[in-house]
């Protein structure tokens, strides 16, 4: 316990989290906890058809079941009520996307009609006795063939299937390609991936006597969505009040206002009362955000000895029926990133966004950096292949060196620093790295398939907007931190407590952090992309500087001395020099609030809105060695040694959290997790029965490591850590896969590795070379 | 069937929570655990699938671990339940979530009332499981933030904890 109080040494200490006695007790408070006095429940019939006209509706059945209070359907909502969409890329299309299909559906899970009633139960019985009848339009899935001529279109509102297409480029990339002795080239699809936050999405809307309204809302940004909700439903910002509460997981995929919400908004306002809707998992699994599916068709341009000159990318995302406000992020993630952590001066990345007859996409955990990743480390790893060069040796040709910090690669991006050689070899001191090669050698020897893989990646952070920040001496002296980074699992109420507390000099148990309420912080961005840390960390980092410079000056004031004499003392300021002449920030926070200090503003509490201006570019090596039985295609990862870079540490035990979640997602992408759906755009695998998460004794033991490059452009040097495993972890199975497969002249496959998928791949391969089994 | 003539089938049911006893009517089809959450207010309880997958919802029904979204209230009849809220003793945490919390073994929080609850039957059945034991019984409760490894640390801490009070 001494170390949680100890005020000095709290920055990079392992403290145990403040958010736990709560939440290990049951006694959180997740949306679906929220019970109002005259709630009602809202549930949604939703169309099983991926694309089809709307012939009729007949509500007459649900609206007789006793306890309906209100069945609506998209004809009577004013067709200006749409989940309102901001063109993240210039000149991109933006379909209507109405609360409640007007005419026609454009994926399986569309709501069609809503029903409010009395209770969760009669809500249910109303929505299945809403009857609908459909005329069934054709529908397309797969982006890449949403492009071939005479595709059905997803939107029919629309002349093609393409939302936006957008390039990034710099260099010469025809010389390149011209002067290269070997081209790469290969076709990387990223599977579409569930983010399955074990709380489903959920939302409680209370209209307010005085004309306000509150909500409770499962969500990463509740600022964000704030506005977005105003400019929906029409509703004055100012007079809207958002709580994110314990908020169970997001993984990017609770970012965006969904059509859900403005719709409980609209009809708790319209009927007066409050409104609570929670997403079944079968609804989560139609109505979320996922994420990846994106394919690549890429080029890489090298000189015989491995010399990286140009690399050409051509990425068709798959972005669903329906935009939310982030579905355009991802591919633009993906194309910032491109060369990795190379010296690729020549680039030339293209994007084709496209709709399909799908679940939207949006950010999940990645959010475009592992498909960019992916894709750069299979070409690297081909490369080497094609080439006969050493893997190791390939990458360090091309590896940006410490000393080119900051450098701006091939497609315009700043990376800040970076230390890649030192990270990989890292990653091979504690993989053992020449043992693996002998054990995987010694094994081929035998027949057996082993592989050894790698990968050396980037990951962006923070960066994009800014994140505020708030520091307040209350009138006793204990401290109020409002940060518009709203936490969901993160641990922001012990790091960001670590962070002030240690900056005061006072144990943590004065410092409060507070978030997720948009009346008590003032303007705030969220929790995602790695970014609280490196975002809200720096607003509360130069905020806290402002306090103590302004306490310090009180304090002069007080001791009668000259501010440059005053220094900061445990729990206050003392003379320098004179130890016993102490101030404590009780005594301070009383002049602050109590008596006039000449020259100075009454109070003790700064804000700040932070914008570094750049992102931070963490990094690491990730090492894989994976064994396939050859019998059955069952692969086993049976060492995964993980590197990474995100600067100076705040809390030791919350990064390695971190590292573990994104491996596990990253693992869960790489073996067993896909969203599939049929030819017809039907949903194939729409539950926890079908779509593969992975579970406790699926996880391979994890061996991590770390190095720290300190990010020179920010207060406390950090970069983000949020999505380093998912980012690094799956490449690194992937070559790794891809090695052990090699003896059998297999080039490429795409993730998921599952059994069946690698089995038929090893019986093809042997029935090529004449040598089956069988 | 309409929900008129559901609330006139309504049932009478006695059980007892976390030592104290109920009694309520309940229309046949209502699942335990929103029984729990909205009838008792112990909302500590979670839902997170509609499949009996995620474990969100694990509780102790007549001291066995059970998935409560898999168990209508009816079925509770006259049963001892032991929820999330039921197993600290006064201020004094269950060694599991002081686990937890020792090892860092719950970040969104969400999943960590099953996952205690799960673990806490394992722990009651096989009091020294290896961790290959602790991956198994935990296989039924799902966890999206923290890959498991954390909770596996955390269960082999309280294992040894309450192995030590015993031996006091």
């Amino acid at each position: 316990m001494t170390t949680e109080h100890a005020p000095a040494g709290l920055i990079g200490a392992s403290i145990r989290r403040v958010e736990d006695p709560v939440l290990v007790t049951g006694r959180g408070c997740y949306v679906d906890d929220v019970q109002l006095p005259g709630m009602l429940h809202m549930a949604f019939l939703r169309s099983p058809y991926p694309h089809a006209k709307i012939k009729s509706i007949d509500t007459s059945a649900a609206k007789a079941i006793p306890g309906v209070v209100s069945v609506v359907t998209g004809n009577d909502l004013s067709d200006r009520l749409m989940v309102a969409i901001a063109p993240m890329v210039p000149g991109m299309k933006i379909p209507p996307h109405p609360l409640l299909a007007r005419g026609a559906v454009h994926a399986a899970g569309t709501p069609v009609a809503a029903v409010v009633a009395e209770s969760r139960a009669v809500a249910l019985d109303a929505a299945n006795a809403v009857e609908v009848e459909y005329d069934p339009l054709p529908a397309v899935v797969n982006a890449e063939k949403a492009l071939e001529p005479g595709a059905p279109l997803a939107r029919e509102e629309l002349d093609s299937n393409i939302c936006y297409i957008a390039t990034k480029k710099g260099g010469d990339v025809d010389r390149a390609f011209a002067e290269a002795d070997h081209v790469v080239r290969m076709h990387i699809a990223s599977p579409r991936l569930v983010a399955m936050a074990i709380e489903p999405r959920g939302i409680v809307a209370k209209p307010e006597p005085a004309g306000d309204l509150t909500i409770w809302l499962s969500t990463q940004s509740p600022h964000r969505v704030r506005a977005d909700l105003a400019n929906s439903i029409g509703f004055p910002e100012h007079r809207i009040r958002v709580i994110a509460p314990d908020v169970g997981g997001g993984f990017g995929s609770k970012g965006p206002l969904y059509q859900e919400y403005a719709l409980a908004a609209h009809l708790a306002l319209r009927l007066g009362r409050p409104i609570k809707w929670v997403a079944t998992r079968s609804e989560d699994f139609v109505t979320t955000n996922q994420g990846r599916d994106q394919a690549m068709t890429s080029e890489l341009a090298l000189k015989r000895d491995g010399t990286m000159l140009g690399l050409k990318v051509r990425v068709v995302a798959n972005l669903g029926a329906y935009l939310q406000s982030n579905t355009a992020g991802p591919p633009q993630r993906m194309m910032a990133m491109a060369p990795g952590c190379y010296q690729i001066r020549n680039c030339h990345v293209e994007v084709v966004a496209v709709f399909t007859n799908t679940v939207s996409t949006g950010p999940y955990r990645g959010a475009g950096r592992p498909e960019s990743v992916l894709n750069i480390e299979r070409l690297v790893d081909k490369a080497a292949r094609d080439l006969g060069i050493d893997r190791l040796e390939i990458r360090r040709k091309n590896f940006i060196r410490p000393e080119q910090f900051p450098y701006r690669t091939g497609v315009g991006v700043e990376y800040d620093s970076g230390d890649y050689e030192k990270s990989l070899a890292e990653a091979l001191r504690l993989s053992d790295y020449e043992k693996m090669l002998r054990y995987r050698d010694e094994a081929r020897t035998r027949g057996e398939l082993v592989g050894i893989g790698l990968s050396t990646f980037v990951e962006p952070s923070g960066g994009a907007g800014f994140e505020s920040g708030t520091v307040r001496v209350e009138r006793t002296g204990e401290i109020t931190v409002l940060t518009g980074s709203s936490s969901h699992g993160q641990g922001h109420e012990t790091v960001f407590a670590q962070l002030v507390a240690e900056k005061m000099r006072l144990s943590m148990d004065h410092v409060a952090i507070r978030h997720g309420d948009t009346i008590a912080v003032q303007q705030g961005v969220g929790t995602f992309g790695s970014r609280s840390a490196v975002m809200g960390g720096g607003a509360l980092a130069l905020a806290v500087e402002r306090v103590i410079e302004k306490a310090r000056r009180i304090a002069a004031n007080l001791v009668e001395a000259a501010p440059e004499d005053v220094v900061q003392t445990d729990g206050g300021f003392a003379v320098a020099g004179v130890p016993e002449k102490k101030i404590t920030w009780r005594q301070i926070a009383a002049a602050a609030y109590g008596r006039r200090v000449p020259g100075i503003e009454p109070g003790l509490q700064e804000t700040v809105f932070f914008d570094p201006g750049r992102e931070a570019w963490g990094f690491g090596t990730h090492v894989a060695l994976v064994r396939i039985d050859r019998e059955t295609g069952t692969p086993t990862l049976e060492k995964l040694v993980l590197v990474d870079d995100c600067g100076v540490i705040l809390n030791p035990m919350i990064v390695e959290g971190q590292v573990h979640g994104g491996v596990a997602q990253g693992l869960g992408e790489a073996f067993r997790e896909q969203m599939l759906y049929g030819e017809q755009g039907e949903v194939l695998t729409g539950s926890l029965m079908s779509y593969a998460v992975p579970r406790a004794s699926d996880m391979p033991p994890l061996i991590l490591g770390e190095t720290v490059t300190p990010n020179p452009f920010h207060p406390l040097g950090v970069k983000g850590i949020g999505e380093a495993g998912c980012n690094g972890a799956p490449p690194a199975v992937a070559n790794a896969v891809m090695d052990a497969l090699a003896p059998l002249g297999i080039d490429h496959i795409d993730m998921p590795y599952t059994a069946p998928k690698l089995w038929k791949a090893i019986r093809d391969a042997e029935a090529k070379q004449g040598k089956s089994k069988n | 069937m309409s929900t008129a003539e559901q609330a006139s089938w309504a049932v009478p049911i006695t059980l007892t929570v976390n030592g104290i006893k109920h009694q309520a009517i309940v229309e046949p089809r209502t699942l335990l655990v929103y029984f729990l959450r909205e009838s008792l207010g112990l909302t500590g309880t979670h839902v997170g699938c509609d499949t009996s997958q995620c474990g969100a919802c694990t509780i102790h029904l007549n001291g066995r671990a059970v998935k409560s979204c898999t168990v209508l209230a009816v079925q509770a009849n006259g049963a001892e339940i032991t929820t999330i809220e039921g197993l600290a003793r006064g201020n004094a945490l269950h060694p599991l979530q002081e686990g937890f919390r020792e090892k860092h073994g719950a970040q969104c929080g969400y999943c960590t009332p099953g996952m205690i609850m799960s673990a806490a039957y394992l722990l009651s059945t096989n009091p020294n499981p290896t961790e290959e034991e602790i991956r198994r019984a935990l296989d039924g409760n799902l966890c999206r933030c923290t890959g498991y490894v954390n909770i596996i640390e955390a269960v082999k801490w309280a294992a040894e904890r309450l192995k030590a009070k015993r031996q006091d």
